[in-house]
Protein backbone atom coordinates (compact mmCIF):
# COMPACT_ATOMS: atom_id res chain seq x y z
CA UNK A 1 0.00 0.00 0.00
CA UNK A 2 2.76 2.15 0.76
CA UNK A 3 4.15 1.98 -2.78
CA UNK A 4 0.44 2.23 -4.35
CA UNK A 5 -0.24 5.24 -2.65
CA UNK A 6 3.37 6.71 -2.41
CA UNK A 7 2.81 7.51 1.07
CA UNK A 8 3.96 6.30 4.88
CA UNK A 9 1.42 5.60 7.09
CA UNK A 10 3.50 4.66 10.03
CA UNK A 11 4.92 8.39 10.83
CA UNK A 12 1.59 9.63 11.65
CA UNK A 13 1.07 6.64 14.52
CA UNK A 14 1.61 8.52 17.48
CA UNK A 15 0.27 4.77 19.68
CA UNK A 16 -2.16 2.03 19.04
CA UNK A 17 -4.95 4.21 19.18
CA UNK A 18 -3.72 7.82 18.47
CA UNK A 19 -2.71 9.25 15.01
CA UNK A 20 -1.85 12.63 13.75
CA UNK A 21 -4.67 13.02 11.76
CA UNK A 22 -4.63 16.64 10.57
CA UNK A 23 -0.52 16.14 9.42
CA UNK A 24 -2.09 12.80 7.38
CA UNK A 25 -4.04 15.51 5.82
CA UNK A 26 -1.40 17.46 4.91
CA UNK A 27 0.89 15.11 4.20
CA UNK A 28 -0.38 15.09 0.03
CA UNK A 29 1.34 18.75 0.31
CA UNK A 30 -2.30 20.17 -2.03
CA UNK A 31 -3.67 23.64 -0.24
CA UNK A 32 -7.03 24.27 -1.12
CA UNK A 33 -5.96 26.83 -3.77
CA UNK A 34 -3.88 23.93 -5.32
CA UNK A 35 -6.73 21.70 -5.44
CA UNK A 36 -9.38 24.28 -6.50
CA UNK A 37 -6.60 24.60 -9.52
CA UNK A 38 -6.23 21.00 -10.15
CA UNK A 39 -10.21 20.44 -10.23
CA UNK A 40 -10.99 23.49 -12.51
CA UNK A 41 -8.38 21.82 -15.08
CA UNK A 42 -9.96 18.68 -14.73
CA UNK A 43 -13.66 20.12 -15.87
CA UNK A 44 -14.76 19.39 -11.99
CA UNK A 45 -16.42 21.79 -9.07
CA UNK A 46 -18.42 24.99 -9.70
CA UNK A 47 -21.44 22.96 -9.76
CA UNK A 48 -24.82 25.11 -9.36
CA UNK A 49 -26.30 25.49 -6.02
CA UNK A 50 -30.27 25.76 -6.52
CA UNK A 51 -33.20 27.33 -4.20
CA UNK A 52 -35.57 24.89 -4.55
CA UNK A 53 -38.86 27.03 -4.35
CA UNK A 54 -41.50 24.76 -5.58
CA UNK A 55 -39.93 21.90 -2.87
CA UNK A 56 -39.88 24.44 0.17
CA UNK A 57 -43.61 25.87 -0.43
CA UNK A 58 -44.66 21.79 -0.34
CA UNK A 59 -43.37 21.49 2.62
CA UNK A 60 -44.76 25.00 4.23
CA UNK A 61 -48.14 23.53 2.93
CA UNK A 62 -48.16 21.17 5.88
CA UNK A 63 -45.37 23.03 8.19
CA UNK A 64 -46.72 24.64 11.27
CA UNK A 65 -47.39 28.12 10.63
CA UNK A 66 -43.70 29.91 10.12
CA UNK A 67 -42.14 26.76 9.72
CA UNK A 68 -40.52 25.40 6.21
CA UNK A 69 -37.02 26.32 5.86
CA UNK A 70 -35.80 26.99 2.20
CA UNK A 71 -34.26 24.02 0.48
CA UNK A 72 -31.17 24.59 -1.48
CA UNK A 73 -29.28 21.70 -3.55
CA UNK A 74 -26.05 21.72 -5.17
CA UNK A 75 -26.37 19.97 -8.30
CA UNK A 76 -23.28 17.52 -8.73
CA UNK A 77 -24.56 15.64 -10.97
CA UNK A 78 -23.16 18.55 -13.22
CA UNK A 79 -19.89 17.24 -12.85
CA UNK A 80 -18.68 15.47 -15.35
CA UNK A 81 -18.90 11.89 -14.21
CA UNK A 82 -22.19 12.87 -13.11
CA UNK A 83 -21.24 13.06 -9.15
CA UNK A 84 -19.10 14.64 -6.28
CA UNK A 85 -17.26 11.82 -6.63
CA UNK A 86 -15.19 13.65 -9.46
CA UNK A 87 -13.80 16.01 -7.10
CA UNK A 88 -12.44 12.71 -5.27
CA UNK A 89 -11.21 11.59 -8.04
CA UNK A 90 -9.47 14.33 -9.68
CA UNK A 91 -7.23 14.57 -6.93
CA UNK A 92 -6.05 10.90 -6.42
CA UNK A 93 -5.71 10.97 -10.00
CA UNK A 94 -3.30 13.98 -10.23
CA UNK A 95 -1.34 12.51 -7.43
CA UNK A 96 -1.03 9.51 -9.61
CA UNK A 97 -0.21 11.32 -12.66
CA UNK A 98 2.44 13.56 -10.90
CA UNK A 99 4.34 10.41 -9.35
CA UNK A 100 4.33 8.90 -12.68
CA UNK A 101 1.93 5.70 -12.12
CA UNK A 102 0.66 4.29 -15.24
CA UNK A 103 -2.58 3.63 -14.07
CA UNK A 104 -5.06 3.51 -11.72
CA UNK A 105 -6.65 1.00 -9.01
CA UNK A 106 -10.17 1.48 -7.37
CA UNK A 107 -12.29 -0.61 -5.75
CA UNK A 108 -16.12 0.18 -5.53
CA UNK A 109 -19.49 -0.45 -7.44
CA UNK A 110 -20.50 3.40 -6.92
CA UNK A 111 -20.35 6.16 -8.81
CA UNK A 112 -16.39 6.90 -7.49
CA UNK A 113 -15.76 4.62 -10.27
CA UNK A 114 -17.28 6.25 -12.96
CA UNK A 115 -15.60 9.36 -11.66
CA UNK A 116 -12.13 7.88 -11.52
CA UNK A 117 -12.82 5.92 -14.96
CA UNK A 118 -13.62 9.36 -16.52
CA UNK A 119 -10.58 11.31 -15.06
CA UNK A 120 -8.10 8.42 -15.40
CA UNK A 121 -8.95 8.79 -19.46
CA UNK A 122 -8.34 12.43 -19.49
CA UNK A 123 -5.41 11.95 -17.30
CA UNK A 124 -3.93 8.98 -20.15
CA UNK A 125 -3.72 6.32 -17.19
CA UNK A 126 -5.09 2.89 -17.55
CA UNK A 127 -7.58 1.91 -15.07
CA UNK A 128 -9.01 -0.95 -12.94
CA UNK A 129 -12.64 -0.76 -11.55
CA UNK A 130 -13.30 -3.75 -8.90
CA UNK A 131 -16.65 -4.01 -8.23
CA UNK A 132 -19.09 -6.51 -6.09
CA UNK A 133 -21.46 -6.90 -8.93
CA UNK A 134 -23.34 -9.81 -8.81
CA UNK A 135 -25.19 -12.16 -6.15
CA UNK A 136 -24.30 -16.08 -6.86
CA UNK A 137 -26.17 -16.51 -9.60
CA UNK A 138 -24.90 -13.59 -12.03
CA UNK A 139 -27.87 -11.44 -10.76
CA UNK A 140 -27.25 -7.83 -10.13
CA UNK A 141 -28.71 -4.70 -9.02
CA UNK A 142 -29.63 -2.33 -12.31
CA UNK A 143 -27.53 0.75 -10.57
CA UNK A 144 -24.35 -1.49 -10.31
CA UNK A 145 -24.87 -2.79 -13.67
CA UNK A 146 -25.02 0.92 -15.45
CA UNK A 147 -22.24 1.87 -13.08
CA UNK A 148 -19.98 -1.08 -15.38
CA UNK A 149 -21.19 0.30 -18.36
CA UNK A 150 -20.68 4.01 -17.61
CA UNK A 151 -16.93 2.57 -16.55
CA UNK A 152 -16.15 0.94 -19.16
CA UNK A 153 -17.61 3.51 -20.99
CA UNK A 154 -14.99 5.64 -19.93
CA UNK A 155 -12.41 2.79 -21.02
CA UNK A 156 -11.85 1.25 -17.63
CA UNK A 157 -11.24 -2.64 -17.31
CA UNK A 158 -14.04 -3.51 -15.08
CA UNK A 159 -12.94 -6.60 -12.70
CA UNK A 160 -16.76 -7.66 -11.81
CA UNK A 161 -17.30 -10.18 -8.81
CA UNK A 162 -19.68 -11.91 -6.61
CA UNK A 163 -20.86 -10.61 -3.06
CA UNK A 164 -17.79 -10.47 -0.73
CA UNK A 165 -14.56 -8.62 1.41
CA UNK A 166 -12.29 -10.48 -0.31
CA UNK A 167 -12.72 -7.71 -3.34
CA UNK A 168 -10.48 -5.73 -1.13
CA UNK A 169 -7.96 -7.99 -0.90
CA UNK A 170 -7.97 -9.09 -4.99
CA UNK A 171 -7.89 -5.44 -5.77
CA UNK A 172 -4.54 -5.51 -3.31
CA UNK A 173 -3.26 -8.53 -5.81
CA UNK A 174 -4.00 -6.16 -8.61
CA UNK A 175 -1.98 -3.56 -7.48
CA UNK A 176 1.25 -5.81 -7.00
CA UNK A 177 0.36 -7.38 -10.40
CA UNK A 178 0.36 -3.60 -12.26
CA UNK A 179 2.09 -1.31 -10.22
CA UNK A 180 -0.59 0.76 -10.16
CA UNK A 181 -2.14 4.05 -8.05
CA UNK A 182 -4.15 2.89 -5.37
CA UNK A 183 -7.08 5.53 -6.08
CA UNK A 184 -8.51 4.92 -2.55
CA UNK A 185 -11.79 6.40 -1.45
CA UNK A 186 -10.94 6.85 2.07
CA UNK A 187 -7.48 8.05 1.28
CA UNK A 188 -6.64 12.27 1.90
CA UNK A 189 -6.14 12.75 -1.59
CA UNK A 190 -9.82 11.89 -2.13
CA UNK A 191 -11.34 13.38 1.12
CA UNK A 192 -9.21 16.93 0.79
CA UNK A 193 -11.21 16.79 -3.23
CA UNK A 194 -14.29 17.40 -1.49
CA UNK A 195 -13.44 20.31 0.65
CA UNK A 196 -13.72 22.12 -2.68
CA UNK A 197 -17.26 21.33 -2.21
CA UNK A 198 -18.28 22.45 1.25
CA UNK A 199 -16.04 25.90 0.61
CA UNK A 200 -18.38 26.65 -2.35
CA UNK A 201 -21.55 26.30 -0.50
CA UNK A 202 -20.41 27.91 2.01
CA UNK A 203 -19.73 31.21 -0.38
CA UNK A 204 -22.50 30.47 -2.36
CA UNK A 205 -24.84 30.61 0.16
CA UNK A 206 -23.75 33.47 1.97
CA UNK A 207 -23.74 35.34 -1.35
CA UNK A 208 -27.21 34.31 -1.53
CA UNK A 209 -28.94 34.52 1.54
CA UNK A 210 -26.17 36.48 3.26
CA UNK A 211 -25.68 33.99 5.72
CA UNK A 212 -24.16 30.08 6.04
CA UNK A 213 -26.46 27.87 5.44
CA UNK A 214 -28.33 26.52 9.14
CA UNK A 215 -27.66 22.99 8.07
CA UNK A 216 -25.87 21.08 5.66
CA UNK A 217 -27.32 17.61 4.85
CA UNK A 218 -24.98 14.84 3.75
CA UNK A 219 -25.62 11.72 2.56
CA UNK A 220 -23.41 9.26 4.28
CA UNK A 221 -21.89 5.96 3.75
CA UNK A 222 -18.21 5.36 4.06
CA UNK A 223 -18.08 8.53 5.39
CA UNK A 224 -16.33 10.77 2.97
CA UNK A 225 -18.61 12.98 1.88
CA UNK A 226 -19.45 13.98 5.67
CA UNK A 227 -15.92 14.57 6.57
CA UNK A 228 -14.93 16.26 3.37
CA UNK A 229 -17.86 18.69 3.21
CA UNK A 230 -17.70 19.69 6.85
CA UNK A 231 -13.53 20.28 6.32
CA UNK A 232 -14.60 22.57 3.31
CA UNK A 233 -17.87 24.64 5.36
CA UNK A 234 -15.30 25.32 8.66
CA UNK A 235 -12.46 25.94 6.45
CA UNK A 236 -14.63 28.33 4.89
CA UNK A 237 -15.74 30.16 8.32
CA UNK A 238 -18.99 28.43 8.49
CA UNK A 239 -18.51 26.77 11.77
CA UNK A 240 -22.07 27.20 13.24
CA UNK A 241 -23.54 25.32 10.29
CA UNK A 242 -25.04 21.86 11.85
CA UNK A 243 -23.54 18.87 9.45
CA UNK A 244 -26.49 16.53 9.65
CA UNK A 245 -25.43 12.50 7.73
CA UNK A 246 -28.25 10.68 6.29
CA UNK A 247 -28.53 6.95 5.04
CA UNK A 248 -31.09 4.90 3.31
CA UNK A 249 -32.31 2.47 7.08
CA UNK A 250 -31.56 -1.13 5.62
CA UNK A 251 -30.58 -2.53 9.28
CA UNK A 252 -30.77 -5.96 9.60
CA UNK A 253 -29.38 -7.03 6.06
CA UNK A 254 -26.27 -8.13 6.03
CA UNK A 255 -23.83 -6.85 3.75
CA UNK A 256 -21.87 -9.95 2.88
CA UNK A 257 -24.79 -11.81 2.81
CA UNK A 258 -25.15 -13.46 -0.96
CA UNK A 259 -28.86 -13.27 -0.32
CA UNK A 260 -29.40 -10.24 0.90
CA UNK A 261 -27.69 -8.62 -1.84
CA UNK A 262 -29.98 -8.42 -4.16
CA UNK A 263 -32.79 -7.44 -1.83
CA UNK A 264 -31.87 -3.76 -1.14
CA UNK A 265 -32.93 -1.13 -3.36
CA UNK A 266 -29.77 1.24 -2.40
CA UNK A 267 -26.16 0.38 -3.23
CA UNK A 268 -24.91 3.38 -1.60
CA UNK A 269 -25.60 5.83 1.46
CA UNK A 270 -27.37 3.21 3.39
CA UNK A 271 -26.92 2.13 6.98
CA UNK A 272 -25.15 -1.02 5.90
CA UNK A 273 -21.92 1.36 5.58
CA UNK A 274 -22.87 4.29 7.47
CA UNK A 275 -22.76 2.88 11.03
CA UNK A 276 -19.66 0.27 10.54
CA UNK A 277 -17.80 3.00 8.60
CA UNK A 278 -18.74 5.65 11.54
CA UNK A 279 -18.21 3.36 13.98
CA UNK A 280 -14.69 2.00 12.75
CA UNK A 281 -13.49 3.96 10.21
CA UNK A 282 -10.02 2.42 9.90
CA UNK A 283 -12.13 -0.96 8.29
CA UNK A 284 -11.32 0.92 4.67
CA UNK A 285 -8.38 -0.16 1.97
CA UNK A 286 -5.67 2.18 3.51
CA UNK A 287 -4.53 2.08 7.16
CA UNK A 288 -6.12 5.25 8.29
CA UNK A 289 -9.12 6.47 6.95
CA UNK A 290 -8.89 9.92 6.06
CA UNK A 291 -12.52 9.98 6.57
CA UNK A 292 -13.93 10.24 9.89
CA UNK A 293 -17.69 10.89 10.46
CA UNK A 294 -18.47 10.94 13.81
CA UNK A 295 -15.72 13.98 14.13
CA UNK A 296 -17.66 16.35 12.30
CA UNK A 297 -21.20 14.57 12.36
CA UNK A 298 -23.91 16.73 14.43
CA UNK A 299 -26.76 14.39 13.49
CA UNK A 300 -27.36 11.11 12.18
CA UNK A 301 -30.49 10.35 10.29
CA UNK A 302 -32.18 7.75 8.64
CA UNK A 303 -34.64 7.47 6.07
CA UNK A 304 -36.50 4.36 4.10
CA UNK A 305 -36.54 3.40 0.72
CA UNK A 306 -39.98 4.39 0.00
CA UNK A 307 -39.26 8.05 0.98
CA UNK A 308 -36.32 8.22 -1.21
CA UNK A 309 -38.03 7.09 -4.18
CA UNK A 310 -40.95 9.25 -3.05
CA UNK A 311 -38.47 12.27 -3.26
CA UNK A 312 -36.91 11.39 -6.70
CA UNK A 313 -40.37 11.64 -8.07
CA UNK A 314 -41.28 14.73 -6.65
CA UNK A 315 -38.40 16.26 -7.49
CA UNK A 316 -38.46 15.60 -11.00
CA UNK A 317 -42.06 16.74 -11.21
CA UNK A 318 -41.84 20.10 -8.83
CA UNK A 319 -37.99 21.00 -9.99
CA UNK A 320 -37.37 19.94 -13.07
CA UNK A 321 -34.29 18.15 -11.55
CA UNK A 322 -34.55 14.01 -12.11
CA UNK A 323 -31.46 13.07 -10.65
CA UNK A 324 -30.10 9.32 -8.77
CA UNK A 325 -31.23 7.89 -5.70
CA UNK A 326 -27.98 8.93 -3.64
CA UNK A 327 -28.18 12.55 -2.91
CA UNK A 328 -32.37 11.92 -2.75
CA UNK A 329 -31.53 10.19 0.46
CA UNK A 330 -30.77 13.66 1.78
CA UNK A 331 -33.52 14.89 0.52
CA UNK A 332 -35.84 13.28 1.99
CA UNK A 333 -34.37 14.23 5.36
CA UNK A 334 -33.58 17.78 3.98
CA UNK A 335 -37.36 17.63 3.48
CA UNK A 336 -38.13 16.05 7.09
CA UNK A 337 -36.20 18.38 8.53
CA UNK A 338 -37.04 21.65 6.81
CA UNK A 339 -40.65 21.07 8.17
CA UNK A 340 -39.63 21.82 11.67
CA UNK A 341 -37.21 24.69 10.75
CA UNK A 342 -38.46 28.50 11.01
CA UNK A 343 -38.94 29.69 7.97
CA UNK A 344 -36.36 32.10 7.90
CA UNK A 345 -33.81 29.01 8.76
CA UNK A 346 -32.01 27.15 4.97
CA UNK A 347 -31.26 23.85 4.57
CA UNK A 348 -28.62 22.64 2.06
CA UNK A 349 -28.82 18.92 0.31
CA UNK A 350 -25.04 18.65 -0.55
CA UNK A 351 -25.15 16.64 -3.73
CA UNK A 352 -27.16 15.23 -6.27
CA UNK A 353 -25.65 12.00 -8.89
CA UNK A 354 -26.92 11.58 -12.21
CA UNK A 355 -29.13 9.11 -13.20
CA UNK A 356 -30.42 7.14 -16.26
CA UNK A 357 -31.66 3.61 -17.01
CA UNK A 358 -30.50 1.32 -14.36
CA UNK A 359 -30.21 3.93 -11.66
CA UNK A 360 -33.53 5.37 -12.46
CA UNK A 361 -36.06 4.49 -9.44
CA UNK A 362 -38.60 2.87 -11.71
CA UNK A 363 -35.96 0.35 -12.76
CA UNK A 364 -35.22 -0.06 -8.82
CA UNK A 365 -38.50 -0.88 -7.84
CA UNK A 366 -38.97 -3.23 -10.51
CA UNK A 367 -36.16 -4.94 -10.06
CA UNK A 368 -37.43 -4.92 -5.76
CA UNK A 369 -40.39 -6.62 -7.13
CA UNK A 370 -39.01 -9.19 -9.07
CA UNK A 371 -36.36 -10.37 -6.30
CA UNK A 372 -39.75 -10.74 -3.91
CA UNK A 373 -39.51 -7.44 -2.21
CA UNK A 374 -42.90 -6.26 -1.45
CA UNK A 375 -44.01 -2.46 -2.97
CA UNK A 376 -46.87 -0.83 -1.90
CA UNK A 377 -48.56 2.66 -0.95
CA UNK A 378 -48.72 3.30 2.42
CA UNK A 379 -47.26 4.52 5.96
CA UNK A 380 -43.34 4.49 5.23
CA UNK A 381 -43.20 3.56 9.09
CA UNK A 382 -44.36 0.22 8.06
CA UNK A 383 -41.38 -0.17 5.99
CA UNK A 384 -39.20 -3.30 6.75
CA UNK A 385 -35.37 -3.34 5.10
CA UNK A 386 -35.07 -6.00 2.37
CA UNK A 387 -38.86 -7.20 2.88
CA UNK A 388 -41.27 -4.17 2.03
CA UNK A 389 -41.06 -0.67 0.42
CA UNK A 390 -43.41 1.52 1.10
CA UNK A 391 -44.14 4.40 -1.07
CA UNK A 392 -46.07 7.48 0.78
CA UNK A 393 -49.15 8.44 0.16
CA UNK A 394 -48.57 12.20 1.05
CA UNK A 395 -45.04 14.25 1.76
CA UNK A 396 -46.34 14.89 5.28
CA UNK A 397 -45.53 11.26 6.01
CA UNK A 398 -42.02 11.97 5.09
CA UNK A 399 -40.59 11.70 8.64
CA UNK A 400 -36.94 11.31 8.84
CA UNK A 401 -35.78 9.55 12.72
CA UNK A 402 -32.77 10.01 14.44
CA UNK A 403 -30.08 7.43 15.17
CA UNK A 404 -27.97 7.17 18.42
CA UNK A 405 -25.23 9.39 17.71
CA UNK A 406 -23.86 9.06 21.77
CA UNK A 407 -24.11 5.10 21.14
CA UNK A 408 -22.03 5.43 17.97
CA UNK A 409 -19.39 7.39 19.80
CA UNK A 410 -19.41 4.23 22.33
CA UNK A 411 -19.40 2.06 19.45
CA UNK A 412 -16.02 3.74 17.90
CA UNK A 413 -14.39 3.83 21.36
CA UNK A 414 -15.15 -0.03 22.04
CA UNK A 415 -13.48 -0.84 18.54
CA UNK A 416 -10.54 1.74 18.69
CA UNK A 417 -9.78 -0.45 22.35
CA UNK A 418 -10.12 -3.46 20.56
CA UNK A 419 -7.88 -2.50 17.79
CA UNK A 420 -5.78 -1.72 20.45
CA UNK A 421 -4.61 -4.90 22.01
CA UNK A 422 -5.40 -6.71 24.52
CA UNK A 423 -4.78 -4.93 27.86
CA UNK A 424 -3.54 -1.79 26.56
CA UNK A 425 -3.99 1.27 29.03
CA UNK A 426 -5.15 4.43 26.85
CA UNK A 427 -3.09 7.30 28.11
CA UNK A 428 -4.16 11.31 28.22
CA UNK A 429 -3.31 11.76 24.74
CA UNK A 430 -5.37 8.86 23.52
CA UNK A 431 -8.01 10.21 25.24
CA UNK A 432 -7.66 13.50 23.53
CA UNK A 433 -7.60 11.81 19.94
CA UNK A 434 -10.84 9.64 20.47
CA UNK A 435 -13.26 12.89 21.95
CA UNK A 436 -11.53 14.56 18.60
CA UNK A 437 -12.32 11.74 17.04
CA UNK A 438 -15.89 11.51 17.98
CA UNK A 439 -16.90 15.26 18.14
CA UNK A 440 -17.02 14.74 22.42
CA UNK A 441 -15.36 15.68 25.11
CA UNK A 442 -12.31 13.94 27.44
CA UNK A 443 -14.98 13.71 30.35
CA UNK A 444 -16.92 11.82 28.15
CA UNK A 445 -14.55 9.07 26.54
CA UNK A 446 -13.41 8.06 29.76
CA UNK A 447 -16.76 8.12 31.26
CA UNK A 448 -17.11 5.36 28.32
CA UNK A 449 -13.66 4.02 28.85
CA UNK A 450 -14.37 3.42 32.69
CA UNK A 451 -17.92 1.52 31.21
CA UNK A 452 -15.79 -0.56 28.89
CA UNK A 453 -13.98 -1.32 31.66
CA UNK A 454 -16.21 -2.78 34.04
CA UNK A 455 -18.08 -4.48 31.44
CA UNK B 1 -26.76 -20.08 -24.00
CA UNK B 2 -22.97 -20.34 -23.29
CA UNK B 3 -22.95 -23.68 -25.33
CA UNK B 4 -24.19 -21.88 -28.82
CA UNK B 5 -21.37 -19.27 -28.63
CA UNK B 6 -18.30 -18.93 -30.05
CA UNK B 7 -15.33 -16.05 -30.54
CA UNK B 8 -12.79 -15.74 -32.74
CA UNK B 9 -9.35 -14.77 -32.36
CA UNK B 10 -9.52 -10.40 -31.64
CA UNK B 11 -13.03 -10.51 -30.29
CA UNK B 12 -14.19 -8.40 -27.56
CA UNK B 13 -15.51 -10.91 -25.11
CA UNK B 14 -16.21 -11.89 -21.52
CA UNK B 15 -14.54 -14.79 -19.57
CA UNK B 16 -15.24 -15.84 -15.93
CA UNK B 17 -12.93 -17.83 -13.50
CA UNK B 18 -13.02 -19.13 -9.55
CA UNK B 19 -10.94 -16.46 -7.55
CA UNK B 20 -11.88 -18.77 -4.51
CA UNK B 21 -13.30 -21.92 -3.71
CA UNK B 22 -15.48 -21.98 -0.60
CA UNK B 23 -12.75 -23.55 1.62
CA UNK B 24 -10.34 -20.78 0.64
CA UNK B 25 -12.67 -17.78 1.14
CA UNK B 26 -12.64 -15.46 4.34
CA UNK B 27 -13.49 -16.79 8.11
CA UNK B 28 -16.18 -14.18 8.79
CA UNK B 29 -18.54 -14.36 6.07
CA UNK B 30 -22.16 -15.65 6.96
CA UNK B 31 -22.88 -18.68 6.08
CA UNK B 32 -24.80 -18.45 2.49
CA UNK B 33 -21.65 -16.48 0.95
CA UNK B 34 -19.42 -18.89 2.50
CA UNK B 35 -20.73 -21.71 0.54
CA UNK B 36 -20.48 -19.90 -2.59
CA UNK B 37 -17.01 -19.57 -4.70
CA UNK B 38 -15.95 -16.32 -5.06
CA UNK B 39 -16.66 -15.59 -9.09
CA UNK B 40 -15.29 -13.03 -11.51
CA UNK B 41 -16.29 -12.03 -15.13
CA UNK B 42 -13.41 -9.41 -16.63
CA UNK B 43 -13.93 -8.36 -20.64
CA UNK B 44 -11.25 -8.09 -23.17
CA UNK B 45 -9.99 -9.33 -26.69
CA UNK B 46 -9.91 -13.18 -27.50
CA UNK B 47 -6.29 -14.29 -28.04
CA UNK B 48 -8.01 -17.50 -29.35
CA UNK B 49 -11.11 -18.86 -31.12
CA UNK B 50 -13.18 -20.60 -28.29
CA UNK B 51 -16.77 -21.83 -27.74
CA UNK B 52 -19.00 -21.42 -24.97
CA UNK B 53 -17.09 -22.69 -21.60
CA UNK B 54 -13.48 -22.99 -23.14
CA UNK B 55 -10.83 -22.06 -21.34
CA UNK B 56 -9.87 -19.12 -23.21
CA UNK B 57 -7.35 -16.48 -22.68
CA UNK B 58 -8.14 -12.47 -22.96
CA UNK B 59 -6.15 -9.03 -23.06
CA UNK B 60 -7.86 -6.62 -21.21
CA UNK B 61 -8.30 -2.76 -21.66
CA UNK B 62 -5.48 -2.20 -18.95
CA UNK B 63 -3.33 -5.15 -21.42
CA UNK B 64 -3.47 -7.51 -18.51
CA UNK B 65 -3.70 -11.20 -19.37
CA UNK B 66 -7.03 -12.53 -18.01
CA UNK B 67 -7.57 -16.64 -18.60
CA UNK B 68 -11.17 -17.93 -17.97
CA UNK B 69 -14.04 -19.81 -19.16
CA UNK B 70 -15.69 -17.95 -22.31
CA UNK B 71 -19.23 -16.35 -21.22
CA UNK B 72 -20.22 -13.74 -23.77
CA UNK B 73 -19.48 -12.37 -27.28
CA UNK B 74 -19.67 -8.84 -27.56
CA UNK B 75 -21.08 -8.44 -24.26
CA UNK B 76 -23.93 -5.45 -23.92
CA UNK B 77 -26.04 -4.01 -21.19
CA UNK B 78 -30.15 -4.65 -21.29
CA UNK B 79 -30.85 -2.86 -18.06
CA UNK B 80 -33.35 -0.08 -18.45
CA UNK B 81 -35.74 2.28 -17.21
CA UNK B 82 -38.65 -0.33 -17.09
CA UNK B 83 -42.39 0.58 -16.67
CA UNK B 84 -43.38 2.88 -13.80
CA UNK B 85 -44.11 2.04 -10.49
CA UNK B 86 -48.07 2.75 -10.46
CA UNK B 87 -47.54 3.94 -6.65
CA UNK B 88 -45.56 6.98 -8.17
CA UNK B 89 -47.46 8.28 -11.49
CA UNK B 90 -50.12 10.01 -9.57
CA UNK B 91 -47.25 12.16 -7.33
CA UNK B 92 -46.54 15.17 -9.46
CA UNK B 93 -49.75 15.43 -10.67
CA UNK B 94 -50.58 15.84 -6.94
CA UNK B 95 -48.21 17.45 -5.91
CA UNK B 96 -48.19 20.70 -8.34
CA UNK B 97 -52.05 20.58 -7.54
CA UNK B 98 -51.02 20.43 -3.99
CA UNK B 99 -48.16 23.19 -4.55
CA UNK B 100 -50.84 25.49 -6.45
CA UNK B 101 -53.73 25.17 -3.76
CA UNK B 102 -51.13 26.32 -0.98
CA UNK B 103 -49.95 29.60 -3.53
CA UNK B 104 -53.34 30.46 -4.18
CA UNK B 105 -54.78 30.68 -0.43
CA UNK B 106 -51.36 32.33 0.71
CA UNK B 107 -52.08 35.37 -2.35
CA UNK B 108 -55.28 35.85 -0.10
CA UNK B 109 -54.08 36.43 2.82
Amino acid sequence: MKRALGMDYAEFERSPITFDYEAMMDAHGYSLEDITRIQTKAGVGNTPLLELRNLTDLVRSYAEPGHGARIFVKDEAANMAGSFKDRRASVSIHAAKEKGYAGVIAATSGNYGAAVSSQAARASLMCIICQEAFDSRHVGQPEIIEKSRICEAFGAEVVQMTVGPELFSHMLELLDETGYFAASLYSSFGISGIETLGAEIAREMTALTGAAPTVVVVTHAGGGNTTGTARGLKGAGATSTQIVGASVDLSGLHMASDSDFNRKSFTTGHTGFGVPFATWPDRADVPRNAARALRYMDRYLTVSQGEVFYVTEAMAKLEGLERGPSGNTSMAAAMSLARDLPGDATVVVQETEYTGAGKHHWAQLNFARANGVEVRAGDPADNVPGKSIIIPQRPEQIRAKDSDIAKMRRSYIRNALQHAGEGYLPTDEDVAFLAADTNSTPETVEKTLAALKEA
Amino acid sequence: MTDTIRCEAGDWVEVRYVLLEPADRSASLPADTAAQPLLVWVKGFARDAASGGDEVTVDTMTGRAVTGALTDVNPGYTHTFGRPAPELTHVGRDLRARLAGYRASKAGE
